[in-house]
C-alpha cells in the first residue's frame, strides 16, 4: 500500500535512470542521510563509535570496493587485506613525511596509490581467469605482508615495527591519534564512506559499469561489441583497489591508530570482505553495506547475548561465531547466490504489490 | 561478371553500392585442418549478402575473420578500400562491424536496456572522473546514446521488455535483444550469425521482417549465415556457398540454385 511505483511518472531519461528511481525509496534515502549526518553524531558513544559504525563504515567501503572488483567486473580477488594495507602504510608515510597537508588530501592519495599497486597486480588478470587469478591476488597479499613486514623504511625504522597514527585534524578537530573524539571520528568515516558509495554507483550505472558487466557475463560478446578486455579488467582493478585503499587508510589512521601488519591487515581481513560482499550481495552497492553490517554487527551481537546474558565463556561464543558465519556463506551461495540485496529486491517486489498481489 | 566499381541494382529496385568489404584468398588452418581453403568474395554496400553451406563447410569461422577472432595464414582482408591489418575483435568493432552470435552472447546478469546500451559503447568516451560525478558530460552522453538506444527499441517492438533481466526472456526474444544490441552501434556491416536458428516460422518471419526494415531504414550492409533455404533465397541480393571450406558458388539465388555443384553440395551426388 504505502510502497508504490504508480503514479510516478517518468519524463525524462535522467529522471528514469537516476539511482532511486521510485520516489518512496528517494525520500527514505534521504532520511536515512539525515540522520547518518545529523542526529546521530550527536547521541554515540566511546563504545557504539568503536565497536559499531566505525568498522561498519570502514568495512563498507572497502567491500564496496571489492564488490566493483568480483561483483561487477567478476574479478575474484583475494588480496583485500594487502590492499588495505597499501592504504595504510601509504597513509602512514605521507603522513609523517609532509605532516602539514591536511590528513583528507593523504587518506584520498593514499587510495591513488592503492590503485597503482592494484593496476599492476591485476596485469594477469587478462591472461588468467576464475580461481587461478585468485590465487594469484593471493600472492599480492601474502607479498604485500611480506614487503611492510621486511622493508623498515615502511614503519620509519621504528624499533617495534609498528606505525602510529600521529595526531591531524579537520577544521580545528582532531580525527587521527590519541585525543580524538567518538564524533569526529565516525563524521569522518562517515564523509568518505558517503563519497565513496556515491561515486561508486554513479561509475556503476554509467558507461564503465556496463564495460564492467559485460566482461563479467561474458568476455567474447563484450568483445565484440567494442570492449577492450585490458583496460575494463584494469579499470576495475584501479577503481577497487581506490576503495580499498582509503577504507584501509581510515583503518589505520582513524580506527586503530596503531598497526602491526599482520596482525590487521592478514589473510583473514581479505576472507572478511569477500565473506561481506558474498552474504550482502554481489553486484550491488547496498549489498556491500548489508554485508559489512551483518558480519560487522554479529559478533558484538553474539557477545552480548552469549557473554553477558548467558554467561558462556568468550572462546565458546567467539567459535559459534565461526560457525554461523560458515553457514550464512554456504546458505546463501546455495539459496541466494545475489545475497542480501536480492532477499531486499525480491521484498519490494512483494511489496510493491501487497496487498492485492494479483 | 560485376563490375568492381560500380554497382548493381536489384530486382526489387534498390541500388546497391560499391565494395564494402573483400576477403581475397583466405585460408585459416587450425594445426593440420585447413577450415577455410583460398577463398575470395566481396560484400558491397547496402546489399543482404549471405553464406550458406551444410555443416562444418567454414561459415562461421569466416565470420570469425572478419570480426578479428580468427586470424587468416594466408590472404587478405580489404576493407573500405584498405587492406586491413590482423586487429583484435574490439578493434575491429569500433570500425563499425557488429555481429551477433549463433548460441545468444547476451549479458545475461543485465537488463535488456543495459545490454542495448552497452552495444553504445564506441559511441561514448566520458572519461571516468566525469562519470564518477554524473553531471554535465558524463549525464548528456548517457540521455543522448539512451536515445538512440531507445529509438532501436523502439524499432524492434522490445519497449515491453526494456527493464526485464536479459536472463528471464525466452530465447526468440533474446535473439532479438542480440540484433539490437548489434544495431545500436550503427554498424556499417552486419553480421549475422544464423539469426534464425531455432525459431519457429512466426519468430522466423518475424526475424526476416526486421532484417529486411534494418536494411531498408538504415542501409546497413548485412552479411548472414543461415541454414533455412527459403528464407535466404528470399532475403538475400547475392549468395555465396561453402562445402568443406571451399567456395564453390557464387551469385544470385536464382544463379546459386541453378548451380550443379550447389545441388550436388545440399542433395549429394551418385557417384556410379
Amino acid at each position: 500500500m504505502l510502497y508504490r511505483e504508480a503514479g510516478d511518472f517518468k519524463t525524462s531519461y535522467v529522471a528514469d535512470s537516476q539511482t532511486f528511481p521510485i520516489a518512496f525509496d528517494r525520500w527514505r534515502y534521504y532520511a536515512v542521510l539525515a540522520v547518518a549526518f545529523l542526529v546521530v553524531p550527536f547521541l554515540v558513544n566511546d563504545y557504539w563509535v568503536n565497536a559499531i559504525l566505525v568498522p561498519f563504515l570502514i568495512y563498507s567501503i572497502a567491500a564496496i570496493g571489492l564488490n566493483i572488483l568480483t561483483g561487477y567486473c567478476g574479478q575474484v580477488s583475494l588480496g583485500t587485506g594487502g590492499f588495505m594495507a597499501v592504504g595504510a602504510y601509504a597513509c602512514y608515510k605521507l603522513m609523517t613525511a609532509f605532516p602539514d597537508v591536511n590528513i583528507v588530501i593523504h587518506i584520498i592519495l593514499a587510495g591513488g596509490i592503492t590503485a597503482a599497486v592494484g593496476t599492476l597486480f591485476g596485469l594477469p588478470s587478462l591472461r588468467i581467469k576464475g580461481f587461478y587469478l585468485a590465487v594469484a591476488t593471493l600472492a599480492a597479499q601474502f607479498f604485500l605482508v611480506w614487503l611492510f613486514n621486511k622493508v623498515s623504511w615502511f614503519y620509519n625504522y621504528s624499533a617495534s615495527g609498528q606505525i602510529n597514527a600521529p595526531e591531524r585534524s579537520v577544521f580545528g578537530v582532531a580525527v587521527t591519534g590519541p585525543n580524538v573524539e567518538p564524533w569526529a571520528m565516525y563524521m569522518i568515516c562517515l564523509v568518505f564512506c558517503f563519497a565513496c558509495a556515491v561515486i561508486a554507483r554513479n561509475l556503476t550505472r554509467g558507461t564503465l559499469g556496463r564495460t564492467w558487466m559485460a566482461i563479467r557475463d561474458m568476455d567474447i560478446a563484450a568483445e565484440i561489441i567494442g570492449v577492450n578486455p585490458l583496460k575494463a579488467k584494469l579499470t576495475a582493478f584501479a577503481i577497487s583497489s581506490f576503495f580499498v585503499g582509503i577504507s584501509g587508510a581510515l583503518f589505520f589512521a582513524v580506527y586503530l591508530g596503531a598497526v602491526e601488519v599482520g596482525e590487521a591487515f592478514g589473510i583473514q581481513k581479505s576472507f572478511i570482505v569477500l565473506f561481506m560482499i558474498i552474504i550482502g550481495g554481489l553486484g550491488s552497492i547496498f549489498g556491500s553495506f548489508a554485508g559489512a553490517a551483518l558480519l560487522v554487527v554479529l559478533p558484538v551481537f553474539l557477545k552480548l547475548l552469549g557473554v553477558d546474558l548467558l554467561g558462556w565463556p568468550t572462546d565458546i561464543v567467539a567459535h559459534i561465531q565461526l560457525v554461523i558465519v560458515g553457514l550464512l556463506i554456504i546458505l546463501f551461495l546455495i539459496l541466494e547466490p545475489h545475497g542480501l540485496a536480492q532477499l531486499w529486491r525480491v521484498a519490494k517486489e512483494k511489496l510493491r504489490l501487497w496487498p492485492f498481489p494479483h | 561478371m560485376l563490375d568492381q566499381s560500380q554497382g548493381y541494382v536489384t530486382d526489387d529496385g534498390r541500388k546497391i553500392g560499391g565494395v564494402v568489404m573483400e576477403m581475397k584468398n583466405i585460408t585459416l588452418r587450425f594445426g593440420g585442418v585447413e577450415a577455410i581453403k583460398d577463398i575470395s568474395f566481396d560484400i558491397r554496400e547496402g546489399e543482404i549478402r549471405a553464406i550458406i553451406g551444410p555443416n562444418g563447410a567454414g561459415k562461421s569461422s569466416m565470420l570469425n575473420v572478419i570480426s578479428g577472432f580468427y586470424h587468416p595464414q594466408e590472404g587478405e582482408v580489404w576493407y573500405r578500400g584498405r587492406k586491413r591489418p590482423p586487429m583484435k575483435p574490439y578493434q575491429v568493432a569500433r570500425q563499425g562491424i557488429a555481429r551477433t552470435f549463433q548460441n545468444i552472447a547476451l549479458f545475461e546478469g543485465m537488463s535488456v536496456l543495459d545490454n542495448v546500451m552497452t552495444g553504445r559503447l564506441t559511441h561514448m568516451d566520458s572519461n571516468i572522473f566525469r562519470q564518477a560525478i554524473w553531471k554535465g558530460r558524463a549525464e548528456r552522453e548517457e540521455v543522448e546514446n539512451r536515445e538512440k538506444a531507445e529509438r532501436i527499441i523502439d524499432f524492434l517492438e522490445i519497449q515491453n521488455i526494456r527493464k526485464t533481466p536479459v536472463s528471464r526472456l525466452p530465447y526468440g526474444l533474446k535473439k532479438r535483444v542480440e540484433l539490437a544490441r548489434a544495431l545500436v552501434s550503427e554498424p556499417s556491416l552486419l553480421l549475422l550469425d544464423e539469426p534464425m536458428a531455432g525459431m519457429n516460422v512466426e519468430e522466423k518471419e518475424d526475424m526476416c521482417r526486421f532484417i529486411l526494415d534494418v536494411n531498408d531504414e538504415f542501409g546497413t550492409t548485412i552479411a548472414l549465415i543461415e541454414h533455412d533455404m527459403g528464407v535466404v533465397m528470399d532475403l538475400s541480393d547475392r549468395v555465396v556457398v561453402m562445402d568443406y571450406g571451399k567456395k564453390i558458388g557464387d551469385g544470385t539465388p536464382h544463379e546459386v540454385r541453378n548451380n550443379p555443384e550447389v545441388i550436388d553440395a545440399y542433395l549429394g551426388v551418385s557417384h556410379d
